[in-house]
């Protein structure tokens, strides 16, 4: 594909950096997006830590009825910083920010995004936004338990810390839209010579069009976090029923961002999902442009569907319609993407290692995610399952595992290059085996719980429902186990691990043209692109380009 | 992207002030018309006007201060992309709203 990547020894992003600074500041002050990504990638992970263990803390609540760890209250916050810390500090920032960041002008042959110094800004404000998260848990008042959602009029009522917990929400709102206008000018602007828009990588169109949605969707949760702030703070009346306002309204406000949020979060796991495939394959995509298109579809269409989180709340009959059927639509161009992927497996040499693995075990459980959905978007059964545990398992199939799946897929598949190490391949398939398991013990047992009545966000159940709870408890604790295992095997491997071939997978995208870890400014000289991205017969070439 | 298309774009495009102080001049002037027009009473009719001289002097803005009138039309899509998808969100929600 790029002509003129000639790998010579040279230092990697590692050993050069941007700045006059060595140490902490060479990273702090970066403009390096393989570095800030990396910035991210340490961040988030952080977050993503502390919100297992609380999930954890709260299926060990759960093992047996009445309070067993902690009383009522502390469960309410329990699961809204859950909530709040898995949606706003890491499925959402997720995959754009770490992979996005490292790889996006890597695979379109730039040496850098559009706005570096924004870009840092980005990450700047989303630690601020954080650090607010952590604030807020300490001042007095005590941690938000409105649950991750803030309903009115309870988070009027609530006398915990709900303005600053949202503020903080508000805050990291400003550093997803900066990601998003950078990855959008990045994309019109900085591809190389000869990388038409389709001969971009399909994880490129899932990026641009998740930034899309970015941009034109979080000011309105933006917006509407203020007029909560301002409803407590001076009682504007503008949600508050008590004061004639329509708390049906802030549902409206707070969907039209946080569902099309949801595509945000999934757009570019399918975009990691059609990379890896075509590599472990050894088969170019089947459909490029339908894929390609489906991205920008599922990305419109996402707009278009947000009440249907609120068939229950009281809205018109012709409203609940109309968003019931737009539901049943966004499910076409994301089985468009399944039925690609399938395909392209199709007569392809498999070669199943870790990264094609998570993939695998994606494709199921996103699945099942994805199908619940329908039973929820249908009216009548979602009356009987409207806030219940199904509600439960059918988000956490889709987010963490569809999302969460490949975020390690993509952990896992690009490691190499962004490390220049290999870890250990027995334990990594190893804990993709273990992951699927302890998923379905953890999730699966609340499809059952919430169809027999179970709602969520309750400290304490009926007696009947001890026992799935329990397997439910006993798969948090091996998702546990998964987690360390995975943890400790990348870590061992970034410090101690063997070093990598430059190409350890045989993919054929413009990262793979360069050297692992890549040197500062990505390539020697700006690749030519002279070949469709999944096209294989280029890997007899590219032995000779790093020779 | 070939070279001569890349410098016409680099290209500034430079506005005369006397057009910048001219549009100040209108905004301002749109602005009483819409204050002055507050005060009669059209019934249904007032918000239309209302909202139609501010649709006017935010288009002035956007195309002239914003520079959008004389950029790329990339950026035109972008815009009417954002609007179109604000329409479609109004619109969605007066289906709720007007039946409920
Ligand atoms: C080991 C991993 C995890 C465990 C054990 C876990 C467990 C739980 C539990 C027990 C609840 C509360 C259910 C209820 O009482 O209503 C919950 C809620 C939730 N979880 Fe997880 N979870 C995990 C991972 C994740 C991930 C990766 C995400 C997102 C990507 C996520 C997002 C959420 C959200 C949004 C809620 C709803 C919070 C609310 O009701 O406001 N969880 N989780």
């Amino acid at each position: 594909m790029a002509n003129g990547t000639v790998a010579l020894e040279e230092k990697s992003f590692y050993e050069e950096s941007t700045n006059k600074y060595s140490g902490i500041l060479s990273w702090l002050l970066t403009t390096d997006h393989k570095r800030i990504g990396l910035l991210y990638l340490v961040t988030i992970c952080a977050f993503f830590i502390v919100g297992v263990i609380l999930g954890i803390l709260m299926r060990l609540e759960l093992i047996a009825p009445g309070p067993t760890i902690m009383e009522a209250q502390t469960y309410n916050t329990l699961f809204t910083l859950h909530g709040v810390i898995m949606i706003f500090l890491f499925i959402i920032p997720g995959l754009p920010a770490i992979f996005g960041n490292f790889f996006l002008p890597l695979q379109i042959g730039a040496k850098d995004v559009a706005f570096p110094r924004l870009n840092l800004l980005s990450w700047y404000i989303y630690v601020i936004g954080a650090i607010l998260v952590l604030i807020s848990l300490f001042l007095p008042g005590g941690p938000i338990d409105t649950g991750w959602t803030f309903y009115i009029p309870y988070s009027v009522r609530s006398t915990t810390n709900v303005s600053l917990a949202i503020f903080a929400a508000f805050v990291l709102g400003f550093s997803s839209i900066l990601t998003g206008l950078n990855f959008i000018t990045t994309v019109h602007r900085m591809r190389a010579p000869g990388m038409g828009w389709f001969r971009m990588p399909l994880f490129i169109w899932s990026i641009y069009s998740t930034a899309w949605i970015q941009i034109i969707a979080t000011p309105v949760i933006g917006i509407t976090i203020l007029l909560v702030i301002m409803e407590r703070a001076f009682g504007v009346g503008i949600f508050d029923p008590a004061l004639g306002g329509d708390p049906i309204l802030y549902q409206h406000l707070f969907w039209i961002y946080s569902h099309p949020a949801v595509y945000i979060m999934v757009l570019p796991a399918m975009g990691v999902v059609s990379e890896i495939i075509p590599t472990f394959a050894r088969r170019t995509i089947f459909g490029y442009k339908a894929i390609a298109f489906s991205s920008l579809a599922i990305a419109f269409v996402g707009y278009l569907v947000w009440a249907h989180h609120m068939f229950t709340s009281g809205i018109s009959d012709t409203a609940r319609w109309i968003f019931s059927l737009l539901t049943f639509i966004v499910a076409l161009p994301s089985g468009v993407k399944v039925f690609n992927w399938v395909a392209t497996m199709y007569k392809g040499s498999i070669d199943p290692k870790p990264p094609f693995l998570w993939v695998m075990s994606f494709i199921v459980l996103f699945s099942i995610g994805g199908l619940t959905g329908l039973v929820l978007g249908s009216l009548a059964t979602d009356i009987h399952l409207h806030d219940t545990y199904f509600v439960v398992a059918h988000f956490h199939y889709v987010m963490f595992g569809g999302t969460g799946t490949i975020f390690f897929g993509a952990l896992f598949y690009w490691f190499p290059k962004m490390f220049g190490k290999m870890y250990s391949i027995k334990w990594a398939n190893i804990s993709v085996a273990l992951f699927f398991i302890a998923f379905n013990m953890l999730y699966f047992p609340k499809f059952i719980m919430g169809y027999m009545g179970m709602p969520r966000r309750y400290f304490d159940y009926l007696p009947e429902f001890t026992n799935l709870q329990v397997i439910s408890t006993v798969g948090s604790w091996l998702m546990g186990i998964t987690m360390i295992i995975i943890f400790a095997n990348l870590i061992y491997s970034v410090k101690k691990g063997k070093k990598s071939p430059e190409n350890p997978w045989g993919g054929v995208t413009l990262e793979w043209h360069t050297a692992s870890p890549p040197p500062l400014e990505n390539f020697h000289e700006i690749p030519t692109v002279t070949h469709e991205p999944y096209d294989f017969s280029q890997l007899e070439e590219m032995k000779h380009e790093s020779k | 992207m070939n070279e001569d298309k890349q410098n016409k774009e680099n290209h500034e495009h430079i506005t005369p002030y006397s057009t910048y102080v001219l549009v100040w001049l209108a905004l301002i002037a749109l602005t009483s018309i819409t204050v002055t027009v507050s005060g009669i009473d059209f019934g249904m009719v007032a918000l239309a006007i209302a909202m139609l001289i501010a649709a006017v002097k935010s288009s002035l803005v956007i195309n002239i201060f914003m520079h959008i009138k004389f950029d790329e039309p990339i950026f035109k899509v972008f815009l009417m992309v954002s609007l179109f998808t604000l329409v479609i969100i109004f619109v969605l929600t007066f289906f709720d709203l007007v039946n409920r």
